[in-house]
């Protein structure tokens, strides 16, 4: 199958039979006026891509600096506008070629079209109808994603799907997608989406329903559904006008052993929570500088805590104690402290051979060293020793508010 | 091909138990032992009210029930509830130290998926439930790296209910074997640092013997990478105020982790 094909076989007679041998999805289904990019954006894994209206193709200014980058620039070039290939091009040594070369020109020259006004407009349909998919973390609820690359240059990485919601980057669940090149889609594409559709965007701030109460009681349940009112934007606004104009919807995971959360002096203890938090308020972005300290303590000693107001210190991130700031401040803290370290000191640094004991066994230690919220080892002592006494049995519904499902029968 | 609905009496498998977790879509689920199961002491709680045909499920999850006396809507039924009884049990069982031993194998093999999340680098994931009551919620995928939970990819996996692995089981985990938990930074072999540097990430993750365990972690988070937005290389002023943000919260954090750990290494200086 080298050489062009004969002159009797018309190139875009071949391309339909191969749109017809290889995709069985082609939408058209007035096969007479397929083009050469009706075909390749309906090819499997090919469905990130919008359609590249020809014109914008036919303008040379829109490709300067892609020629370069292209083998066979004028062969690929012909390919994808349809265009009757000339007679004396018969150096190429094999389609197939051209059509790697054809493959890259349209992906170049899709990674400008979409930061046009049209090509944004072809791009939002998609991007609202789901096609690109939704974020795989639980707390985005589905919020679709976008398709998006780290890189400009092709041959560099695949490409990502970014989440207005999250803010952060996740591969595309499907390995069809993992041979689609990120610079078909570049890095400016997605903040400029969402420059362009503000509305999109989630706000960088979120105030949790249970703002009030600073006890967990409050946020337990994990029910999924954010309270509609928050939702939908009447009445939401965002006082930054250029920025994010969708409530964001902001649970933050908690990690729980038996229903106390998992505290940051455990070892194993939280150390990202930050990565997802918001502020309650837009104003408390502006208490950072631009080096990402606060503001107020770039001149004072930092005194161990400074995020003052911010949510995740009130009901999330202080020890539970009601130790919030100072962690040695009330006098019940450094009791506990002081018990800590005599605990510590009994039982050693047995806890690299942990593996080896009772994970009942290893709450007790845990707890005596104040891993485990402090305001809550009461209830964990007397559930452990409960515990203790018999193997490895464990009661698999208690909670933070001692719901006791289990035990019923 | 096991038929579904006799499976017990397949001649493929030799007990319930392996022919369940050789079933597609059960591959999450651990063995577990029949010595626990058969200890009634852990099924404190487990009975009639709470699964429906207990005590033929029991039989049946144990290979004692003689099921050619049962007919089949009986045996259907028995059938759904050993499943249910055996996720229930499963539940504690994954807690215990032979199961959290069985469940680490599961998870250096990466039985559970691996983190979608770019910056995570395939972090193999650990299956956690958002609630301990049985039909409430699906299982969700727990990464140690990010610390943050993801939905599986697969139907199959995310019609799982979350209460038969728990909300405790990956925390328990890492408190049982800190030296497993995956250091914040860039798996070693990888390229270094950042955007628009080259290599397939995805398929990449492999186990890295992470120095978390016998060190300090109040700083882990500090090279963790992030997402920066970029048009035409300029950040974008309000994601770059929040992800600023975030940096002084995460710095305030560690700040406060070392002053802690400061002050506890005193008495013994």
């Amino acid at each position: 199958m080298s050489g062009l094909p004969e002159r009797d076989l018309d190139p875009e007679e071949l391309e339909q039979e191969e749109a017809f041998d290889s995709s069985s999805q082609a939408s058209s289904t007035q096969t007479s006026t397929i083009t050469w990019i009706n075909w390749f954006t309906s090819l499997p894994g090919h469905d990130y891509f919008c359609e590249v209206h020809e014109d914008f193709i036919e303008d040379d200014f829109n490709l300067t600096g892609l020629q370069s980058m292209v083998p066979f620039w004028k062969e690929a070039l012909e390919m994808v506008l349809d265009v009757e290939p000339e007679e004396d091009s018969s150096k190429i040594p094999d389609v197939s070629i051209v059509e790697n070369s054809a493959e890259l020109l349209y992906g170049l020259v899709h990674q400008r079209f979409i930061l046009t006004k049209a090509g944004l407009q072809l791009m939002v349909d998609k991007y609202e109808q789901g096609h690109f998919g939704a974020c795989p973390r639980v707390f985005c609820h589905a919020t679709h994603v976008l398709p998006c690359g780290r890189a400009d240059m092709p041959g560099v990485d695949t490409v990502k799907l970014f989440c207005p919601n999250c803010g952060d980057i996740y591969a595309p669940p499907s390995s069809k997608y993992s041979g689609l090149d990120g610079a078909f889609f570049g890095t400016t594409f997605g903040p400029l989406f969402f420059q362009t559709y503000p509305e999109l965007l989630a706000a960088p701030f979120y105030a949790s329903p249970s703002t009030s109460s600073t006890q967990p009681s409050g946020e337990r349940g994990f029910s999924p559904s954010p309270s509609p009112s928050r939702i939908g934007g009447e009445t939401f606004v965002n006082p930054n006008p250029h920025g994010g104009q969708k409530a964001a919807l902001g649970r933050v995971y908690v990690p729980r052993i038996y229903g106390f959360k998992v505290s940051e002096r455990a070892r194993s203890g939280p150390r990202m929570k930050w990565l997802r938090e918001r502020p309650e308020r837009a104003e408390e972005l502006d208490l950072v500088d631009r080096l990402g300290r606060w503001k107020d303590q770039v001149e004072s000693a930092p005194d161990g805590m400074g995020g003052k107001g911010s949510r995740g210190d009130d009901d999330e991130m202080g020890g539970g104690g009601g130790g919030k700031g100072a962690l040695f401040d009330d006098e019940d803290e450094v009791e506990e402290d002081e018990e800590e370290e005599e605990e510590e000191e009994a039982t050693g640094q047995s806890n690299s051979a942990g593996g080896a004991q009772q994970p009942q066994a290893e709450i007790r230690q845990y707890m005596s060293r104040g891993h485990i919220e402090a305001d809550e080892m009461l209830v964990v002592g007397l559930d452990a020793k409960a515990l203790g006494m018999r193997g490895q049995a464990r009661r698999t519904g208690r909670d933070v508010e001692g719901e006791d499902d289990e035990r019923s029968g | 091909m096991d038929d579904i609905s006799t499976g017990s009496e397949s001649d493929y498998s030799n007990s319930w138990i392996a022919w369940f977790l050789s079933t597609k879509g059960n591959e999450y689920f651990a063995e577990v032992d029949e010595d626990y199961i058969l200890d009634r002491f852990n099924l404190t709680g487990l009975n009639g009210e709470v699964v429906q045909e207990y005590s033929r499920a029991l039989d049946l999850i144990t290979d004692s029930l003689d099921d050619e006396a049962l007919d089949d809507d009986v045996r259907e039924a028995v059938e759904t509830s050993a499943r249910f009884l055996y996720g229930l049990i499963h539940a504690r069982y994954i807690v215990t130290s032979r199961g959290l031993s069985k469940m680490l194998d599961k998870y250096r093999k990466a039985d559970f998926g691996r983190c979608p999340r770019v910056y995570c680098y395939s972090q193999p994931l650990l299956p956690v439930g958002l609630s301990d009551i049985p039909y409430q919620k699906a299982v969700k995928l727990y990464c140690p790296r990010c610390e943050d939970i993801y939905s599986p990819k697969s139907n199959r996996h995310g019609s799982i209910d979350g209460a038969y692995f728990g909300t405790t089981f990956p925390h328990m985990l890492f408190m049982v074997y800190p030296q497993m938990i995956p250091a914040k930074t860039q798996p070693v072999g990888e390229v270094s640092r950042g955007l628009g540097i080259a290599g397939s990430l995805t398929g990449a993750g492999r186990e890295q013997p992470s120095s978390v365990g016998t060190v300090s972690t109040a700083a882990a988070a500090v090279k963790a990478e992030r997402y920066e937005p970029r048009i035409f290389g300029f950040r974008v002023n309000e994601e770059a105020k929040l992800s600023r943000w975030r940096t002084a919260r995460r710095d305030t954090q560690i700040a406060r982790l070392e002053a802690l750990e400061k002050e506890q290494a005193q008495p013994n200086l």
